[in-house]
């Protein structure tokens, strides 16, 4: 058809931004990183990562045809969530835990609420939490990186056999080489034992163990940062959650060093970046306004570090995105703009009706 | 024991909707207005300090020194009945919008779990008086916070184009169900007995 002369209502220009061009975007944003966590694990992440994704696409596919909705596979949503969840998984993690997690993201936290935009918890984080509460052991054994020596960090490596044992190094039952994370070992011995991390170089560049996703640092804010400079997203949300983790571990910090770990500690490790910029920031599940975004990336900053210094988990990035999820209904009630020209007494009736 | 920690073990870590599952009744029938989940909430407060004072009270100068502490299930219900028989005539006099938007759900409190549970708590955990009156407050703000919560979430998910076979409760259950998860975070933040 001979599209010279458009004949609609306006806006008529289109700046070209769509949802699958923004959730491509952000897909190659965070590739950097997932391809640095393959260098560094190996098999063990590729498998992890590319089912994951699979996984996610195939339900998204499946659901999409059991509630009769239009198929949703191109615009992306789907890959990005699979991808970020894997980001968020053990290098090693059986894969058909993977996939009870990608049922969770897609089908749980997202299909039955109506789809992509009407969910109010960020799928991701959801399939994530899921996994971490019904299956506690596989999802917290942490292979260290290829070309490990004894230690790691101070923190004895220990060999597992498939069923999570621990067997003699060397023996023929070894599955996997496993050591505790930073944050494990903060929340286990207090800031001693890590107290020369933030000086080495390693958990800059990602050189430590963790979720796929947990380990390379700087990867991560480049990513985020050129999705900043694209105006995919806002620096509302990663400023805010970041600063006030830095805010809680320097007061922490300063007053007790033995028993808290430093500010460049508490950012580097853990999901700190990778939450900040890539899971807070979903549109869907964040605030609509800058005041109530700000609102929202301090609440999750402090949740993740009480989470962390205090609760029974040793990080607490996902549960802490998961809680403020649920606040950002109130959080919109009471941030939204006054109506330009509405007189204060009816404002207070009418803002919230 | 700290009260600190014992308001917000109540509020969070043993949050009595998401993470002991008491008080659903109302969780899920009140919840579809934040005004509406705002006067439940000082409902159930103004019932679990009444109710947990005065069972706390019962037990230890009528049911101990009688030696009938058997009789403990029995007469809480009836303490918490009467109380909350009050509270409804108080609010129908004082408040009648508030009472036709609680309507049925005011007499639920009646023969509610988590008011009978916060009085059987109270004892067997053996607080003293002021253990008391901070339980019962850190409760109810927990119960308060996860209505408001929910209802928030609710009110958002109307406009939602939801598949027809998870309209209304099962929606609802499934939101429920996410939020404990994201409360499960929360675990082990403060010593529980």
């Amino acid at each position: 058809m001979d599209r010279t002369l458009i004949i609609s209502s306006s806006p008529h220009a289109h700046s070209g931004v769509t949802t699958p061009r923004i959730m491509w975007t952000v897909v190659g944003a965070l590739l950097p990183a997932a391809a640095f966590s393959v260098y560094l694990f190996g098999l063990a992440a590729l498998t992890v990562l590319a089912a994951t994704v699979v996984f996610c696409v195939v339900a998204e596919g499946l659901a999409g045809l059991a509630f009769g909705k239009p198929l949703t596979l191109k615009d992306g949503s789907a890959v990005l969530t699979g991808l970020i969840l894997a980001m968020t998984l053990p290098p090693g993690l059986p894969l058909w835990i993977c996939a009870v997690g990608a049922f969770a993201a897609i089908v749980v936290a997202k299909s039955v609420f109506g789809g992509l935009g009407q969910n109010p918890f960020n799928p991701a984080m959801t399939g994530r939490v899921f996994l971490l509460i019904a299956f506690p052991g596989p999802m917290t054994r942490w292979p260290v990186p290829s070309g490990t020596g004894d230690t790691l960090f101070g923190a004895p490596v220990s060999a597992i056999d498939a069923a999570g044992a621990a067997v003699p190094a060397g023996s023929a039952g070894v599955d996997a080489i496993t050591a505790a994370t930073p944050l494990g070992l903060l929340s286990e011995q207090g800031a001693r034992a890590v107290d020369t991390l933030s000086s080495g170089i390693e958990i800059y560049l990602g050189q430590i163990n963790g979720s796929l996703g947990e380990t390379s640092g700087i990867l991560l804010l480049v990513g985020g940062l050129f999705l900043m400079a694209r105006r995919i997203i806002s620096w509302h949300i990663p400023f805010a959650f970041l600063g006030t983790m830095a805010l809680f571990a320097g007061i922490t910090h300063a007053v007790n060093p033995e028993r808290y770990a430093d500010i460049p500690f508490h950012l580097f490790t853990g999901g700190a970046i990778i939450g900040a910029f890539f899971m807070a920031t979903d549109y869907v599940t964040s605030p609509l306004f800058n005041r109530g975004r700000i609102l929202f990336g301090a609440g999750c900053g402090v949740l993740t570090m009480v989470i962390r210094l205090w609760g029974g988990y040793p990080e607490g990035v996902s549960f802490a995105v998961l809680l403020m999820n649920a606040c950002v209904p109130m959080i919109n009630n009471i941030t939204a703009p006054k109506k330009f020209g509405l007189q204060p007494s009816a404002a207070q009736g009418g803002g919230h009706a | 024991m700290n009260i600190l920690i014992i308001v917000l073990m109540a509020m969070l870590t043993e949050n009595f909707v998401l993470s002991k599952f008491l008080g659903i009744c109302p969780f899920l029938g009140v919840s579809r207005r934040i005004s509406t989940a705002l006067g439940m909430s000082m409902a159930v407060l103004f019932v679990m300090l009444v109710a947990s004072l005065l069972t706390y009270a019962i037990h230890i100068h009528i049911l101990l020194p009688l030696d009938v502490s058997y009789l403990q299930t029995i007469v809480f219900i009836l303490v918490i009945a009467s109380t909350v028989q009050l509270t409804e005539m108080a609010i129908q006099k004082l408040s009648p919008g508030l009472y036709d938007a609680l309507g049925i759900f005011l007499p639920l409190i009646t023969t509610n779990c988590a008011v009978l549970g916060i009085a059987v708590l109270n004892v067997d955990r053996g607080y003293h008086l002021l253990e008391v009156l901070f339980f019962a407050l850190g409760a109810a703000a927990g119960f308060g916070l996860a209505l408001l919560l929910f209802a928030g979430l609710r009110e958002t998910m109307e406009t939602a184009d939801i598949p027809k076979s998870f309209q209304g409760a099962a929606i609802a259950l499934v939101t429920a169900g996410i939020l404990s998860l994201a409360f499960m975070g929360f675990s082990g933040l403060a010593p529980t007995s």
